[in-house]
């Protein structure tokens, strides 16, 4: 069977560190319609004629830049609507990973590779809705399978062994970015 | 030329203040420092807070060396351009950084050709004359390696 469309995938990364390892990810994505997303307008030409967009840089004592730039993130995940959502972090991917998720998207979070002893603050969240959740670091990762197949699924008993399962769930390793 | 580098977010007058006083002592070093909002004023070197991405990229080409905080964007830049780093981590109870994931990068990367580490602003001095003295660094791909963009690719696919 042929695809009727290329999927459509949201890319999240803050600036910096985080941009540089989502954009060696690109050759992933080659199949893909891609739509950038990120905290610094200078970094439009990393993309050339990629659509490209850009919101509020803010960490989390800056609840004012914060709530800013989770509007902005909403409302981009909305216009985009995308397939999927892939992000190397940080708050911007975390956002776009839950509200991406409410909307029907595939959602991958890749913990940075800087956090190589213990996963970030924002990656332990993610790792509580993404479907697939990913370290850059074998001893990071569990051996047991961390993509959530579960779906929707009715009946508080089971919504409450989904979120259980969720909260015991370690992240997979399947390679780095470099 | 030396590209100091603290990165985009937060100011690191530490690594600043260290590679200045060195400089006081080694005049013939040219260094051109990226330091953010600090407070410590360097006298022995051209700075500037924050550069534009497209500067910035000319300046990290222009330069033979790299001085940089302990961050997976500089130091990846640096190996892609196998130009040898000299890198110096965030220490959180300093207030350099919300948690010690630089300690770990520096600890994993410490011994990479091309890649030195400084613990704190008194190893540098001597790291910096250390760095002098490379060439070059590992390179590494230019992209992600094959068995993660696989997975990934395989991830959108499906």
């Amino acid at each position: 069977m042929t695809n009727a469309r290329p999927k459509k995938v949201l890319a999240v990364a803050s600036a910096g560190g985080h941009w540089v390892q989502l954009l060696r990810l690109r050759p992933a994505l080659t199949n893909a319609t891609v739509i950038y997303a990120t905290t610094n307008r200078g970094l439009k030409h990393q993309v050339s004629d990629a659509p490209f967009h850009v919101v509020r840089d803010a960490n989390r004592w800056d609840k004012w830049g914060m709530l800013v730039m989770l509007f902005q993130v909403c409302w981009l995940v909305l216009r985009v609507r995308p397939d999927v959502v892939i992000t190397t972090g940080a708050a911007p991917g975390y956002f776009a990973i839950r509200f991406g998720r409410m909307l029907g998207a595939k959602t991958l979070w890749l913990d940075s590779i800087a956090n190589s002893e213990e996963l970030s603050h924002s990656g332990k969240l993610a790792g509580k809705v993404a479907h697939a959740w990913l370290t850059q670091w074998p001893e990071l990762a569990s051996s047991a399978t961390s993509v959530d197949e579960s779906g929707f699924q009715p009946g508080r008993e089971r919504r409450r062994a989904a979120r259980r399962r969720m909260e015991r769930r370690r992240p997979e390793h399947h390679g780095a970015v470099l | 030329m030396i590209f100091l580098t603290v990165g985009t977010q937060l100011h690191f007058d530490r690594l600043v203040r260290a590679v200045d006083e060195a400089l006081a002592t080694r005049p013939q070093i040219e260094v051109i420092a990226q330091v953010a909002e600090g407070n410590y004023r360097p006298s022995n070197m051209q700075y500037t807070p924050f550069l534009e991405p497209t500067v910035f990229e000319k300046r990290f080409e222009q330069a033979t060396h790299i001085i940089g905080h302990a961050g997976m964007g500089t130091i990846i830049q640096s190996l892609l351009q196998c130009k040898p780093i000299l890198i110096m981590p965030r220490i959180a109870d300093l207030g350099e950084q919300r948690n010690d994931h630089q300690l770990a990068t520096a600890r994993r990367f410490r011994g990479r050709a091309g890649v030195l580490v400084a613990d704190d602003e008194k190893k540098l001095p001597g790291e910096l004359d250390a760095l002098l003295e490379l060439s070059e660094s590992q390179p590494i791909d230019e992209f992600a390696n094959p068995q993660l963009i696989a997975w990934i690719r395989q991830f959108i696919a499906s």
